[in-house]
């Protein structure tokens, strides 16, 4: 097993799934020679030839609707975005075209959307943006969002392989700063699976990406400091999430907190929260926490950022809150 | 104004293109398309099909008056030749993508009059069981593309299945249609580019019937004939005559051909006129009578039955049995599709993801 980035696991996942199937291929902008903005197909126009690794015009709208047009035609294209920003100009193909054609007329339409997402890099309001929440208010779209890579190699081979569109949200600050262990073998994460990344009893902090992070650094200096056993639950799917195992969990800790770095109000969290309180009401010895950015677009300036981003010290605060209440 | 622009042939300067080409399109009669003349058992059955879809079009506004539709009962009255003459230019493994008002080519590739009709009054049996409403269906046993009502989206999407068939080495062909108005979307725009820049065969029909709702085509475009647009891709355009049935399928074999050889995409522009309102709700206050009136000189239908008559190739006893037999088809499916069953309620909640 090889210590690899979060990067190099997702490229490693494409690479396996397109020497797997050769239905498989990309495409996006500046994919091809340049190997993508963040250099996650680099190598692949050499391995796999223009064909099967497209730079296009500058279209988001384009891409996304080529991708509908080309899956319904026996093709798995596997799409990025070059910065999750950018997906907004695709929304139409996405909400209207590709998340309805299943439940409209049965044709099964088996495309990923990458979309390199994520603050806290200083890429200001247009790339630093987590729009997730924009699609998951859309039935027929499927989400994931990995925080190691493990789950990104997992992930992004069970999205290729899903029957349905797949949004794979990956976070750029996440890129290169995470390493884990990556089998070389071939493995997938299912999607709609959670999984606990750190056992606790006293609390869950259900989050998913860059939060997993927060949480799991904040729970070891709780535990440190005050004693407090957090549990840390990566969602690691956002559609469908899997609502068995924030059960489980929050049944055995009775503290929940919801944690993303997308903004508050209308977020991921505020759904997650509502199933936990109509479901385990009973269980709750406190309300429902939620960690997220302010509702503002996401500022430039070093310490507008770091205001606008919830970190390890906000996660620490409302963990000490929590656990007091 | 209208009239004027639409009866009149309009020439564009050659400044237009970059190209030092004098014309940025061609006009059908400028190309040799005598080999793609179709034979005259082509010619009744493409006769019959204006006939069907205007007589299926005519059979939802009866009964959308009657309160049996319940949603939007869009039409293609004038239109019938171009969506049946393109469609009917087709190979069996090519792909359509139909808009409103492209039922002719829904009933040309074979989807059954009954079933269309039973999916304008929400009844299970047709492609989408219930789920989406009157041309809204695709079923890719016949090669349909459903679209979605967003115009220009079908622009992408079947240049994205032409794009498969190239990569696939398939000899397919991808073709859709779009509306004068849908021109101006940015969808447009973004799938028209990528089907140059790939050389996809790619066939987009652009039906130009002058309205847009209620919005006419000079507040649409500033191009007098919306064929230029294919020269700003770099793309062939040719205009046509859209209320020829003949003329409709000659120029879409000759396209669709030269795509299936590798030299596509290609543009056409139809030159045409929508007979009717918006939908059955519209009645078209906003067109001028004489615009109308000079436009049902060229009804598809009555022209291709003279033409069929004057060369002999259809008798008059022909002619009526081909009218009864449309009746007939009709008199049937509306039969089927008011007894057809409706889809059960909680049924709404299955399908949404494949498996």
């Amino acid at each position: 097993m090889a210590t690899i980035t979060y990067l190099e696991a997702i490229s490693m996942g494409m690479r396996e799934e397109m020497r797997r199937d050769p239905n498989v291929f990309l495409i996006g902008e500046d994919i091809g020679v340049y190997g993508g903005a963040f250099k996650v197909t680099k190598g692949f126009i050499e391995e796999f030839g223009a064909d099967r690794v497209m730079d296009t015009p500058i279209s988001e709208a384009g891409i996304i609707g080529v991708c509908v047009g080309s899956a319904l035609m026996g093709l798995r294209p596997v799409a990025e975005m070059q910065f999750a920003d950018f997906i907004s100009c695709g929304f139409n193909q996405l909400v209207n075209q590709a998340a309805k054609i299943h439940y409209r007329w049965r044709e099964a339409v088996p495309m990923v959307v990458r979309c390199p997402s994520g603050g806290g890099v200083h890429g200001g309001p247009f790339h630093s943006q987590n729009p997730e929440a924009w699609f998951f208010h859309v039935p027929g779209l499927k989400i994931v969002s990995p925080s190691t890579p493990y789950d990104a190699k997992g992930l992004i081979k069970s999205a290729i392989r899903d029957n349905n569109p797949v949004l794979f949200f990956e976070h750029k600050f996440l890129y290169r700063r995470i390493k884990g262990e990556v089998p070389e073998d071939d493995y997938i994460v299912p999607i709609g699976k959670g999984d606990i990344k750190r056992e606790g009893k006293d609390m869950t902090v259900v989050a998913y990406s860059s939060a997993v992070h927060w949480a799991l650094e904040a729970a070891e200096q709780i535990e440190k400091e005050d004693g407090v056993s957090v549990e840390v639950l990566d969602m690691r799917s956002i559609l469908p999430y899997d609502k068995e195992l924030i059960l489980q969990s929050v049944k055995k800790t009775n503290r929940v907190i919801v944690a993303h770095e997308a903004t508050l109000t209308g977020g991921v969290g505020g759904d997650v929260s509502a199933f936990i309180t109509e479901n385990a009401f009973e269980h709750l010895d406190a309300p429902v926490r939620r960690l997220a950015a302010i509702d503002t677009p996401v500022p430039y300036s070093p310490p507008l950022e770091a205001h606008f981003l919830p970190n390890k010290d906000k996660m620490l605060k409302v963990m000490r809150e929590l656990a007091a209440y | 104004m209208n009239k004027k622009k639409n009866t009149k042939k309009s020439k564009v300067a050659a400044s237009v293109t970059n190209s030092g080409e004098k014309k940025p399109f061609f006009t059908a009669s400028e190309l040799d398309l005598k080999k793609f003349e179709p034979t005259d058992a082509q010619k009744k059955e493409l006769y019959y099909f204006i006939m069907l879809n205007r007589a299926f079009d005519d059979r939802v506004a009866k009964l959308y008056r009657q309160g049996k539709i319940i949603g939007a009962a869009y039409g293609s009255r004038g239109q019938e030749a171009t969506s049946v003459g393109s469609a009917y230019a087709l190979g069996k493994n090519d792909i359509v993508g139909p808009i409103i008002r492209n039922a002719g080519a829904i009933i040309v590739r074979g989807l059954p009059v009954k079933n269309f009709l039973s999916n304008f009054i929400g009844r299970s049996t047709t492609p989408t069981g219930g789920r989406d409403g009157n041309s809204h269906l695709g079923d890719l046993n016949i090669g349909v593309f459903a679209p979605i009502s967003h115009l220009g989206s079908l622009i992408i999407n079947l240049t994205g299945c032409a794009l498969a068939f190239k990569l696939k080495k398939e000899p397919r062909v991808a073709l859709t249609y779009i509306g004068d108005g849908g021109t101006s979307t940015a969808e447009f725009h973004e799938g028209m580019n990528m089907a140059a820049v790939w050389k996809v065969p790619f066939v987009c029909i652009i039906e130009n019937n002058n309205w847009a709702y209620s919005t006419p085509t000079m507040n649409q475009s500033n191009l007098k004939d919306l064929a230029v647009k294919g020269k700003a891709y770099g793309m062939e355009a040719v205009v046509m005559d859209g209320n020829d049935v003949f003329e409709v399928y000659r120029v879409s074999k000759y396209a669709i051909e030269k795509c299936r050889a590798g030299n596509g995409p290609i543009l056409i522009e139809s030159k045409t006129m929508r007979m009717k309102g918006h939908a059955e709700h519209d009645d078209a206050f906003y067109v001028p009578k004489e615009m109308f009136a000079e436009w049902q000189k060229k009804d598809p239908i009555i022209r291709a039955e003279k033409y069929l008559l004057d060369h002999k190739i259809m008798t008059p006893a022909e002619n009526e049995e081909l009218k009864n037999r449309v009746a007939k088809d009709m008199e049937e499916a509306e039969e089927f599709a008011l007894n057809a069953p409706f889809p059960l309620g909680e049924e709404a909640a299955e399908g949404v993801y494949a498996e």
